[in-house]
């Protein structure tokens, strides 16, 4: 029988998180700092829309592109927010998360051989996303001395007469470093004269804690080539909801809308009428939860210090990213044996990209209990390290 | 400041003062002074401690009791309220809106103790107009505490 597989897709790696995910299932009584998703409930107001909209029996398909009332409402949101304006009927489209709004944004910009710059450490979607759309991924190296920023001189070493689109994933996972305006400025610059495209994944923007979040596409001739991705997932708790939108010049997403036309249909119907609430109403619930995570990232920055573990502080999403080379392990190393001498689950940095070497990923998606006990193991650990080194 | 230190303490009176000063951004001789204003201003009132008797396996009854009343001239509510909170088997007096004026709850070691309490010493005074008593069979949540089950972590551990 001839092999099912084509060869593209036998080339991509499969997650670097998968493997530890595999190790930490079989410690039940693990403590875990590695999950990904808001450790909230989806505000009641929004589950009870989307139950009321069950109720109702609105369980058929809606439009492709989304519905109405949710696509004027992710308009205003991007107004009030970021001072982003889009038509909601040709300049927006409602997604299946974020994550699918990567897929088809790569799938209709990349022919064959054109390269794409992905900054790292990352997420874990854009390379084989960019791979499986025809693409060639460019990584770019980010630097701790730049809180993990793109800075403009690193951009325009990487760009080659191929080059056609920039990934630019701020706030980032895993770092949890954010770019500000004038980080953005001197990207987009660079942008602009290249004549390249941004995919700019927007997913943490409502969680960050120095400045207000801006969008590059907010800058002077970014709009027309930017797509602006975002959703619900960490800003609304809504990580099951499967919900996200893209936003960028008609001609784009209308293409996008093609493809996802035939590929999905239409996005959850009642995530959809859930949304609209997310998007009108819940602008306190977000302040109030983006608060909290604030509260435990200033609590672990300060019990890093103590312990004299290096960190960079991180202004955005829930993630920080401390430094262990000072051990002389290696990430994969260190994050095993953490788990093996104290029960501890933490990501090693590699899982997002060579760039992560030496760097560990903790998620503060926990509450202040949770994560003083973890804080307090990992002291443990880390001390014993350090006597007998 | 003082709103977002009632909001921690309220939830947790036992948090190490050290982490709260970290949490809120101060330093903690600051924490400490707005702490021991408030509570000599009678703001902060007491650190109760929220206890699950029944886990503890000792036994303990709790009653809600709705009471009627006719407040006394020059008197009004308050000196009847007074009369009931006197007594140390009284945990709490409310005045409430709806078809009864107070609401009092009761605490005793048995069903007995407190319906005792109730007829010979609460619808006994002078003002007292009725009672109607309802027993608390279960507490599920109680001061913004769930008391039952705790609530498991289901997200996928590594994502």
């Amino acid at each position: 029988m001839r092999d099912p597989l084509s060869k593209v897709i036998k080339t991509i790696q499969p997650s670097g998180i998968r493997k530890f995910f595999d190790i930490v299932s079989e410690m039940p009584d693990a403590i875990s700092l590695g999950v990904g998703e808001p450790d909230f409930d989806t505000p009641w107001n929004i589950r009870d829309e989307g139950i009321h909209s069950l109720e109702m029996g609105k369980t058929f398909y809606t439009s492709n592109a989304g519905l109405k009332e949710l696509k004027i409402e992710i308009g205003r949101f991007l107004e009030r927010r970021y001072q982003l304006q889009y038509d909601y009927d040709k300049e927006i489209l409602v997604t299946v998360g974020g994550s699918e709004a990567i897929d088809i944004a790569m799938r209709s910009m990349l022919d064959p051989g054109d390269e794409v710059l992905i900054p790292q450490p990352s997420y874990v979607s854009y390379v084989p996303c960019a791979i499986l759309a025809n693409g060639k991924p460019i990584m770019i190296e980010l630097k701790a001395e730049n809180e993990f920023r793109l800075t403009a001189g690193q951009l325009e070493a990487a760009i080659t007469p191929r080059t056609k689109l920039l990934v630019l994933p701020y706030p980032n996972n895993p770092t949890g470093a954010v770019m500000e305006k004038k980080d953005l400025e001197a990207v987009a610059e660079i942008v602009r004269k290249y004549d390249l495209f941004v995919l700019s994944d927007e997913i943490y923007s409502e969680l960050t804690y120095l400045e207000h979040h801006t969008s590059i596409a907010s800058l002077p001739g970014m709009r027309e080539r930017t797509i602006v991705i975002n959703g619900f997932s960490k800003a609304h708790a809504m990580t099951g909801w499967r919900l996200g939108y893209a936003c960028g010049p008609e001609a784009i997403i209308n293409q996008m809308t093609k493809i996802h036309q035939f590929a999905i249909m239409c996005a959850p119907t009642t995530s959809q009428y859930a949304a609209v609430v997310a998007m009108r109403d819940c602008d306190k619930d977000v302040a109030s939860m983006r608060a909290e995570y604030n509260v435990r990232r200033k609590y672990l920055l300060h019990r890093f210090r103590e312990m004299g573990l290096d960190c960079f502080e991180p202004f955005g999403a829930f993630y920080v990213f401390p430094c262990i080379r000072e051990f002389g392990m290696t990430s994969d190393e260190f994050a095993t044996d953490l788990l093996k001498a104290k029960k501890v689950a933490v990501v090693p940095g590699t899982a997002f990209g060579e760039s992560g070497e030496g760097f560990i990923r903790i998620s503060y998606a926990y509450s202040l209990d949770a994560l003083r006990v973890a804080l307090s193991r990992i002291e443990e650990y880390i001390t014993q390290l350090r006597n007998s080194g | 400041m003082r709103e977002k230190i009632l909001t921690f303490i309220e939830k947790n009176s036992r948090i190490d003062l050290k982490e709260l000063a970290i949490i809120l951004g101060v330093d903690e001789a600051a924490v400490m002074n707005e702490l021991e204003a408030m509570e000599e201003e009678h703001i902060i009132c007491g650190y109760p401690t929220l206890i699950d008797w029944d886990k503890a396996g000792i036994e303990k009854v709790t009653a809600l009791i709705e009471v009627r009343v006719t407040p006394q001239r020059d008197m009004g509510f308050d000196k009847v309220a007074e009369h009931i909170y006197r007594y140390p088997e009284v945990n709490s007096v409310y005045l409430i809106s709806g078809g009864f004026d107070f609401m009092v709850t009761i605490e005793g070691k048995t069903l007995r103790e407190v319906s005792q309490f109730v007829s010979d010493k609460l619808s006994t005074v002078d003002t007292v107009l009725s009672t109607k008593t309802n027993f608390i069979l279960k507490k599920y949540k109680d001061h913004g505490t769930v008391m039952a089950a705790p609530v498991k972590d289901e997200r996928i551990m590594m994502a």
